[in-house]
């Protein structure tokens, strides 16, 4: 192939191009911030203006009150992840990101279910509370509340246990996210 | 010292020597420091003007501008030039009053949230909430606006805390922990574009205004030498290489030249500098360049991929990456003769599609001629500025533009009213320079009043109105795409230019014939001070070639 004189050095036909590709899968991304007013509206109305949609979003301090940690998961069967972070990593107050590796990570969600549960519906209640390691957290005679931390999955798993006994009301906090090891998130 | 005072000697450490704003009740505390600060200060008639001044003057001279406004409307009043500034990314640092920090949130007095308003189109702001942080904000202000993908950076002041005393030591070093753009970029990805650049068959170098702003016209041009590489650029990036030069293939996109377009189409390479790729350069997007792989340097990561997916992506400093990309790719003794064949297909292309329009047969004034006049009258010595239209257009294919920094136009918002400010501030940083305004007789009255900022600073901005009576650009679509059910786009007769001119303070002319037109402009730019000349131009003119919106390159029409 090629003109005479004209080395081959590299087959355009053979170059990928990079990222853009979605995942197909659920993210959660780990973002520390500096401490600072509007943080939160600045990264909320880039999701908004870039028409990414977010699932989930907590943000809560460190153990450094200059910087807080945002966790938010999103997608990315809907958004190409890298295009998400390369915008957020534009705004002055982010700090650092990752994209957290679901193998490497412990994800926890804490959500709370009142139920309209009385007589042999609490019972039962309480037992499936059990298998998932929940804990009733206010009985009353037409009602019993239970908390249940763990992932997403066990949470969606818990609701649809407890559905049928007449969820009145479900609180979830979003997901929470740490890396495995000694090494920081 | 004050506070202000404090921000009047960051000013100077950040080699401020003109700002354009308007006083009010809110940043009286500044305005008093102005007194005896020894900062030029020009005094615009809207905020609006300011800010686009502002931009004006830092795309003219690639100094970051600086433009003031006091609270409430008098901050509203800057959210388009803020806006226009990020989609143009041009540095400019906005200081504007806030309501005493009592009142905030009580919707007090001239009262508006500048920080949440301006949020989305901002790259940086600064609400301040103590006096102790106001220099430091300034400097990380600037900091921030000139570095990386420059941009526009609000610094919100409180009145009350503007004019606290503090304890001022200069500040000299700005430390911020989330922002550190790459500058240098991948030493491996370059050897790899210089690679594919050899190796490519039919390779166009399309280069934007991120060109412009890191002063790499210079290195664009070596790289474009470095071979026969055909390069076209984008509207923004015009100037950044020599027009004239036979490389040189015209602008891209909805109004390019059909060789620039169909040599993207056709090209099997692509190496975008700076550029982003905007749905005016690349119409269809699914059609874009088809057959190509694609090179892109970029200051900003998140450009990489947004719309088009790279290849051989490159982060960083268009300067040092061109630089090192020539030195890489001369090392490799490429052989044009490999793009013989290439060019044979573009000149063909030139040849059978010069831009071209009909000219009148009688003194009728054409509006593409009315450019070629310009151009013949300035010699192209001069900074353009335009507004946004079919003057604009016709701006950007008839003046060949030959160095960077001497168009300032408005791409990425297409704002109206731009212009005429934008003259002003450039005026202001280049004296040396001619400065034309060329703008339509819509545009220029959306930003009229700044005619009396010329008149009173003395300030020579000529402005050459392209008057077909016509929102000429919004009746073109009508005409075009509307079955030509034209529906508020007639300007009507009024004002008078001329008059109107004179009664700024400026010389007003008017210019009907096209015998005389160039005789006339010249006479403009001799006649000290500012001067504004009514051009009345043929009243229904499309500007054409035209890629349909939404519409693949390939399928030019006109």
């Amino acid at each position: 192939m090629g003109e005479p004189g004209t080395k081959e050095l590299l087959s355009l036909e053979d170059l990928e191009a990079t990222s853009r590709h979605r995942t197909g899968r659920k993210h959660t991304l780990s973002i520390l911030v500096e401490n600072k007013p509007g943080v939160l509206t600045r990264i909320a109305g880039l999701f908004a203006r870039r028409g990414f949609n977010l699932d989930t979003l907590t943000v809560g301090p460190t153990d450094d009150e200059r910087i807080s940690r945002i966790t938010l998961t999103l997608d990315g069967a809907l958004h190409p992840i890298d295009q998400v972070t390369k915008q957020l990593h534009k705004l002055v107050n982010v700090l650092k990101i990752r994209d957290l590796e679901p193998s490497e990570t412990v994800a926890r969600e804490l959500a709370m279910f009142k139920l309209a549960a009385d007589g042999t519906a609490r019972a039962e209640v309480m037992q499936i509370c059990e298998i998932f390691r929940g804990k009733v957290v206010d009985v009353t005679k037409k009602s019993i509340t239970v908390e249940v931390t763990g992932t997403t999955d066990k949470i969606a798993a818990f609701e649809r246990m407890v559905r049928p006994f007449g969820l009145v009301e479900m609180m979830r906090t979003g997901e929470i996210a740490i890396s495995r090891g000694r090494g920081e998130t | 010292m004050r506070a202000v005072d404090a921000v009047m000697e960051c000013l100077k450490a950040e080699g401020v020597e003109v700002v354009f704003g308007y006083p009010g009740g809110a940043n009286l505390p500044t305005y008093d420091a102005f007194v005896d600060a020894g900062i030029r200060h020009v005094l615009v008639r809207h905020e609006q003007g300011g800010g686009h001044a502002a931009e004006g003057y830092a795309r003219a001279t690639g100094k970051v501008g600086v433009c003031l406004a006091t609270s409430g409307p008098g901050a509203t009043n800057l959210v388009t030039s803020i806006t226009n500034a990020m989609m143009d990314s041009t540095p400019v640092v906005y200081l504007t009053g806030q309501v005493r920090t009592e009142l905030l949130g009580t919707d007090g007095f001239q009262e508006a949230d500048m920080l949440g308003i301006t949020m989305p189109v901002v790259k940086h702001s600064f609400l301040i909430q103590h006096p102790l942080e106001i220099p430091r904000a300034i400097h990380e202000a600037f900091h921030i606006a000139r570095t990386g993908r420059p941009g526009p950076v609000v610094v919100d002041m409180p009145q009350d805390l503007s004019r606290a005393e503090i304890p001022y030591e200069p500040v000299m070093d700005v430390h911020l922990p989330g922002y550190q753009p790459t500058t240098e970029g991948n030493q491996k990805q370059i050897r790899q574009a210089a690679k594919a650049l050899a190796s490519a068959r039919r390779p166009v170098v399309y280069a934007g205004g991120g060109v412009v702003n890191a002063n790499a016209a210079e290195e664009l041009t070596a790289l474009v030498r470095a071979d026969r590489f055909p390069v076209t650029l984008t509207l923004m990036g015009l100037g950044a290489y020599p027009a004239p030069d036979p490389q040189f293939l015209g602008m891209l996109g909805m109004h390019g030249t059909r060789a620039a377009n169909y040599a993207i189409d056709e090209a099997d390479l692509v190496c975008c500098v700076g550029a982003r790729f905007d749905d005016r350069v690349t119409g269809k997007l699914d059609e874009f360049a088809p057959r190509a792989k694609f090179i892109h340097i970029d200051v900003d990561p998140a450009e990489i991929s947004k719309n088009v997916p790279a290849h051989i992506p490159i982060v960083g400093d268009a300067k040092q990456i061109l630089a090192k990309l020539v030195a890489e790719y001369r090392a490799l003794k490429a052989d044009s003769s490999r793009l013989e064949e290439w060019w044979q297909r573009i000149d063909q292309w030139r040849e059978r599609h010069p831009l071209a329009y009909a000219d009148s047969s009688d003194s009728e004034i054409k509006p593409q001629y009315m450019i070629e006049a310009l151009h013949e009258a300035t010699g192209g010595d001069c900074v353009v500025t335009s507004d946004v239209g079919q003057h604009q257009m016709w701006v950007a294919q008839y003046f060949p533009f030959t160095n960077p920094r001497e168009w300032v136009n408005s791409g990425g918002l297409g704002t109206m009213g731009f212009g005429l400010p934008a003259a002003v501030g450039a005026a202001v940083g280049r004296p040396d320079k001619t400065v034309v305004c060329v703008t339509g007789d819509g545009s220029v009255q959306m930003n009229i009043q700044e005619l009396a900022t010329c008149a009173t600073d003395g300030i020579p901005v000529k402005v050459l109105i392209m008057n077909n009576g016509y929102l000429g650009m919004v009746r073109q679509w009508q005409e075009l795409f509307w079955d030509r059910r034209y529906s508020q786009v007639g300007m009507g007769t009024w004002p008078d230019f001329a008059k109107l001119a004179e009664a700024y303070g400026c010389t007003g002319m008017r210019c009907e014939d096209k015998t005389t037109l160039v005789e006339d402009i010249r006479r403009a730019l001799e006649t000290p001070g500012p001067v504004v000349v009514d051009v009345r131009v043929t009243q229904e003119e499309n500007v054409y070639p035209m890629i349909a919106p939404g519409a693949p390159a390939r399928d030019m029409v006109g």
